[in-house]
């Protein structure tokens, strides 16, 4: 690993300045993932600053809003009781993702800024416009099992890789950030960004901008709600395909309805269109094939990865017919 | 590594002598883009040896074990080679430093973690323990007499990573069932595929009831 300068900042303000000072330094929390980029030299900061020890680990619930610090940690988030009471699916997503050594660590910020698993972004010797911008994209022509069916450009057809994001992107949750010029709130859907020309680029976060926490209102989807991962091994693996269901049933008719999907693009990928198509629907097979299909509208395969074509409608229906209880 | 660093290490001296030579030299020749500038003003500035060391290296108090240390690392050394290479506790093996194996599973305050992707600066003041740590003199952990008694185990290297894990999978209280078990252990991988064996041992201390 290539030595860089270590700051420990021990409040919010301390952090934010040490970031600013130097374009090169980077924030590192939980570092499951960032450690594993400066090893192989993907990232390479000339200062990390260590922001592990910020208070802001709380997880809470004032104004029918459950708000989760972004130091708490993924087990942490997972184990909660409030969590799992309020909003099962986000405690789901999370055990769905990496090991209990890595949710021991990984943090709920450091979680929804996770990079790429894509082999080209992770092999150094190898082209990748995110990792590399202008060096083109290998997986485009390569080994694309993995990658996007969604929102790609000819730049980049990566896809990201929390499972937590897309449960966090159904449950409406909102970012909190803070940066030089004060705090603001991001919508989830808006907070990750697709590569387009940019690929570089994850997410709509400025340089120098710290999340403090995510909000999640209240809503009315803890009785049916599922994340659905579709993986190579039975666990430990991250998604071909991934499924965050929620819906809200009152007398076996659909009130409302939340669709996401993890694997398939860029950034967590919600269905607004397949979601609006199962309001007033009975809650029957033939509503959630009708939601599938109407989610598969502009999706495209590449060599390896057209089995997602029909694994990702597929597991929209089982995460559903979970979600409702009718398997 | 030549002889003399591995004799500093052993001694838990630092050994700057050489590569504070090459930094200077990669100064001037091609290591220029790879070298933090610190180091590198240090270098040029011919500031001396132990001055350019306090700069690299940052003061980390740890407890191992139940032993207090005090020790000075640079920042970019993993806990995991902390362990290894400068504490000589080379029971936590490096699998594939990559956090994808588990065999480097340690303890940092009771919880389960992965020492090949946590950096040691980060622990400071944190009680680490390591399967060194288990034994009470010649009694073993009650996990390792099951993973003997279970075979939990065949060419014994994912074994350490297995028994930290799985001392904390019953802590954690994720050991309600053999799928349980699986889903919770998934992060330790056995390339011998002793995972069954490995069950059973974790069933056996669950039921047992003996405090893990």
């Amino acid at each position: 690993m290539i030595q860089f300068q270590y700051t420990r900042a021990t409040e919010a303000r301390m952090a934010l300045d040490a970031i600013s000072k130097d374009q090169s330094s980077m924030f590192i929390a939980g570092g499951t993932n960032l450690v594993d980029l400066m090893k192989r030299g993907i990232v390479t900061p000339e200062r990390i600053v260590d922001i592990s020890r910020l208070p802001l680990n709380k997880i809470s619930y004032e104004g029918k809003v459950l708000k989760i610090g972004s130091l708490a940690l993924n087990s942490t988030v997972a184990e909660n009781k409030l969590v799992q009471h309020k909003h099962p699916l986000l405690a789901q997503a999370l055990n769905a993702g990496a090991s209990a050594q890595i949710r021991n660590m990984a943090t709920v910020g450091g979680n929804i800024l996770q990079r790429t698993r894509c082999h080209y972004f992770y092999d150094t010797s190898l082209p990748c416009n995110k990792r590399e911008p202008g060096t083109g994209c290998g997986a485009l022509e390569g080994f694309n099992r993995m990658h996007a069916i969604f929102g790609f450009s000819d730049k980049c057809i990566a896809v990201h890789p929390s499972d937590m994001s897309v449960a966090l992107l159904a449950l409406d949750a909102t970012v909190l950030v803070e940066g030089s010029k004060g705090q603001r709130r991001i919508p989830f859907g808006d907070f990750h960004r697709l590569p387009g020309d940019k690929p570089e680029i994850d997410t709509n976060l400025l340089p120098g901008e710290l999340i403090l926490g995510v909000e999640v209102p209240d809503n009315g989807f803890a009785k049916n709600s599922h994340y659905l991962k579709v993986r190579d091994r039975a666990s430990y693996a991250f998604a071909l395909v991934s499924v965050a269901a929620a819906l809200q049933i009152e007398k076996k008719v659909i009130k409302d309805a939340r669709i996401a999907l993890g694997g398939v693009a860029h950034k967590p990928w919600r269905l607004a269109e397949a979601e609006r198509s199962l309001i007033g629907k009975p809650v029957s097979e033939a509503s959630f094939q009708q939601a599938a299909l109407l989610a598969m509208q502009g999706a495209k395969g590449f060599k390896h990865n057209e089995f997602k074509l029909k694994l990702a409608p597929n597991s929209i229906v089982q995460a559903l017919k979970v979600a409702s209880r009718m398997v | 590594m030549d002889k003399s660093n591995l004799k500093n290490q052993q001694s838990g001296e630092p050994r700057n002598e050489s590569r504070r030579g090459f930094l200077k030299q990669s100064a001037v020749l091609t290591g220029v883009a790879l070298t933090p500038a610190v180091a590198l003003k240090a270098a040029e500035n011919q500031w001396d040896e132990k001055l350019a060391e306090a700069l690299e290296k940052i003061p980390l108090k740890l407890e191992v074990n139940g032993v207090s240390k005090s020790l000075m690392v640079e920042p970019r050394v993993t806990l995991l080679d902390l362990l290894r290479e400068q504490l000589h506790l080379t029971g936590t093996k490096k699998g594939c430093d990559y956090g994808q194996c588990g065999a480097c599973t340690v303890h940092v305050n009771g919880n389960r973690v992965l020492s090949c992707l946590t950096l040691a600066v980060m622990q400071d003041g944190q009680k680490i323990t390591t399967i060194e740590g288990l034994a009470e003199g010649e009694k073993l952990h009650p996990m390792q007499d099951a993973f003997l008694k279970h075979d939990g185990f065949q060419c014994g290297y994912c074994t350490p990573g297995q028994i930290m894990s799985a001392i904390a999978c019953i802590r954690e209280g994720h050991a309600d069932s053999a799928e349980e078990i699986r889903e919770y252990m998934s992060g330790n991988i056995c390339r011998c595929g002793a995972y069954p064996n490995i069950v059973d041992a974790i069933v056996e201390v669950k039921n047992g009831g003996k405090k893990v």
